[in-house]
């Protein structure tokens, strides 16, 4: 059989009252999948909120508390950085890989991995260290979405700053995560890491 | 007889209370550099200063001064995991930071011995180097500090 009489078979098949049973099924397929689409979307929002990370007392007891002294809670100007702005992605495909490594962390809520303080402080390196090779592997993709180097007002910003940002940063030699370590919540143990 | 105790209660009540009325608060009122407090009142909290951004070093006023600190450090943290201080002022990164290096004495312990890491004594470094705020004096001061420290 040659291509196009395939295609003109299939065709015929189509326009024929036997291909019934399959429209259904495509029909089926297409609508069910908008609504699958969207509910996964919409639960994919819920998970996205400050709320929703902070319903499990592991990170409410512990990141949460610290973070409320930073500069990402409360500043001059009034603009926040909630828990998903730093830790999950915005672009949709990163945010999918993301929010499928963290199933691992209701299976580490299930397992009560980090369910006291002193557990969570003896974790807290390995969970660290897994944010910070995120955030170097994605040139701190998240401080970026909000802090854009290109708009940085070296005028505007003190000497410390503009001598390691005018150098090591725009040379690209830095990013973010490498100078800006504990920004957010308090250190693990910091011996052998670099710059520390 | 049931008069007798009420009257015993109400009369025992009256001069309670006004014993109690007479007695007058001992407030303290104590003078001091912060305005006059009484202990029976809750001052008024002064506004909050602003710390000094970020600035070229100050000039020190005699020898063996502990340096203020001419920059903001909300956020750095010093404690047993880390010393945010010293990613800056340690001597492995001073020139790419362009810090201050903490001089030797601070390698030295209490009785003169020199050590290979920070002396546990100098590892608390805002027990001695303090941030400045755009604050009056609160009391007038007529020390001169000395020439060859460059102030003049
Ligand atoms: C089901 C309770 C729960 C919720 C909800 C939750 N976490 Fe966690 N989180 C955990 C546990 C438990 C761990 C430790 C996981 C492990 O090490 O396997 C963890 C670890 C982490 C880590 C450490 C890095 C890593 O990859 O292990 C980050 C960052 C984090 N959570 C951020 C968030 C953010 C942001 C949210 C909201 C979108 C959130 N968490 C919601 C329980 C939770
Ligand atoms: C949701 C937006 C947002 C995200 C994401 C974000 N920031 Fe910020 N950041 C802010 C805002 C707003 C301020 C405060 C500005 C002000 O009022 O001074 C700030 C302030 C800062 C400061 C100044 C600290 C100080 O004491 O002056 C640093 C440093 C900083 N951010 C680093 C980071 C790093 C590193 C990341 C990534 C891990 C990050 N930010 C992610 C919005 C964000
Ligand atoms: C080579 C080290 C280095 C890198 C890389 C770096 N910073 Fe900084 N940054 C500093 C230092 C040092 C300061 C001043 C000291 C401080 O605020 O703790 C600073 C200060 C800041 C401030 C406050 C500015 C001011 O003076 O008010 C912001 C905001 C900031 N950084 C954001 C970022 C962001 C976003 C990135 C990544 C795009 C980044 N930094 C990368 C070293 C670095
Ligand atoms: C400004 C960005 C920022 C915000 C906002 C932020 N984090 Fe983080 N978070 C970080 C960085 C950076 C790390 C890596 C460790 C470090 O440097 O402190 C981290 C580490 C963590 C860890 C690993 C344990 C640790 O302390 O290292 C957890 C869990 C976590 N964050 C949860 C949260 C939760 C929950 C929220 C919201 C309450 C939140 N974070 C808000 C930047 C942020
Ligand atoms: C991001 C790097 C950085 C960090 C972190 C830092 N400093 Fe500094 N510090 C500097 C730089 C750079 C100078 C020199 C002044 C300038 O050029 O702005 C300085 C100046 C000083 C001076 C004055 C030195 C002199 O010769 O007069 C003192 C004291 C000082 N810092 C103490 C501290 C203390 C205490 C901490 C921790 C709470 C700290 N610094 C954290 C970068 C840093
Ligand atoms: C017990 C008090 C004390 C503590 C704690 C202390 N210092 Fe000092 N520091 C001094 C004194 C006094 C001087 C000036 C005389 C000298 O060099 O010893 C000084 C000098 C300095 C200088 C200027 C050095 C120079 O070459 O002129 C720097 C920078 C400095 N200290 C940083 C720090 C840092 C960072 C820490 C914390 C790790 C710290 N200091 C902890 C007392 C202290």
């Amino acid at each position: 059989m040659t291509k196009e009489s395939k295609i003109k078979n299939l065709w015929e098949y189509l326009r024929s009252p036997s291909s019934a049973a399959l429209w259904f099924i495509l029909a089926i397929g297409f609508t069910g999948g908008i609504i699958f689409w969207g509910g996964f979307n919409t639960a994919l929002e819920i998970t996205n909120t400050e709320e929703f990370c902070i319903g499990c007392h592991e990170m409410k007891d512990n990141v949460y508390e610290e973070y409320k002294e930073t500069i990402h809670y409360s500043n001059r100007s009034g603009v926040r950085a909630t828990c998903p702005d730093c830790h999950v992605p915005k672009k949709w495909t990163h945010k999918i890989v993301r929010k499928i490594a963290a199933s691992k962390e209701v299976w580490g809520m299930l397992t009560g991995l980090i369910d006291t303080r002193d557990k969570f402080v003896d974790h807290r390196r390995v969970l660290a260290e897994r944010e910070w090779k995120r955030m170097k592997e994605n040139d701190s993709l998240e401080c970026r979405n909000c802090h854009n180097f290109e708009y940085m007002d070296f005028s505007e910003q003190g000497n410390r700053s503009v001598k390691m940002h005018s150098s090591a940063l725009a040379s690209g030699e830095k990013t973010c995560i490498d100078c800006h370590k504990g920004i957010a919540h308090q250190l693990p143990d910091m011996k052998g890491i670099e710059n520390w | 007889m049931k008069i007798l105790p009420i009257l015993m209660i109400t009369l025992g009540l009256v001069t309670a209370y006004t014993t109690l009325a007479e007695q007058t608060v001992n407030t303290g009122g104590l003078e001091t550099i912060r305005g006059a407090s009484t202990i029976d009142q809750t001052r008024k909290a002064d506004r909050l200063k602003r710390v000094i951004k970020d600035k070229n070093p100050i000039k020190r006023n005699y020898v063996h001064q502990p340096p203020v600190i001419p920059h903001q450090i909300r956020g750095y943290r010093v404690d047993t995991n880390s010393n945010k201080c010293l990613t800056c002022h340690g001597w492995k990164y001073a020139a790419e930071t362009g810090a201050t290096k903490i001089s030797l004495t601070h390698y030295e312990s209490r009785d003169g011995k020199t050590l290979s890491e920070v002396s546990p004594r100098r590892y608390f470094c805002s027990q001695c180097h303090v941030t400045q705020a755009d604050a009056p004096d609160l009391v007038d001061n007529t020390f001169k500090p000395i020439e060859s420290l460059g102030n003049d």
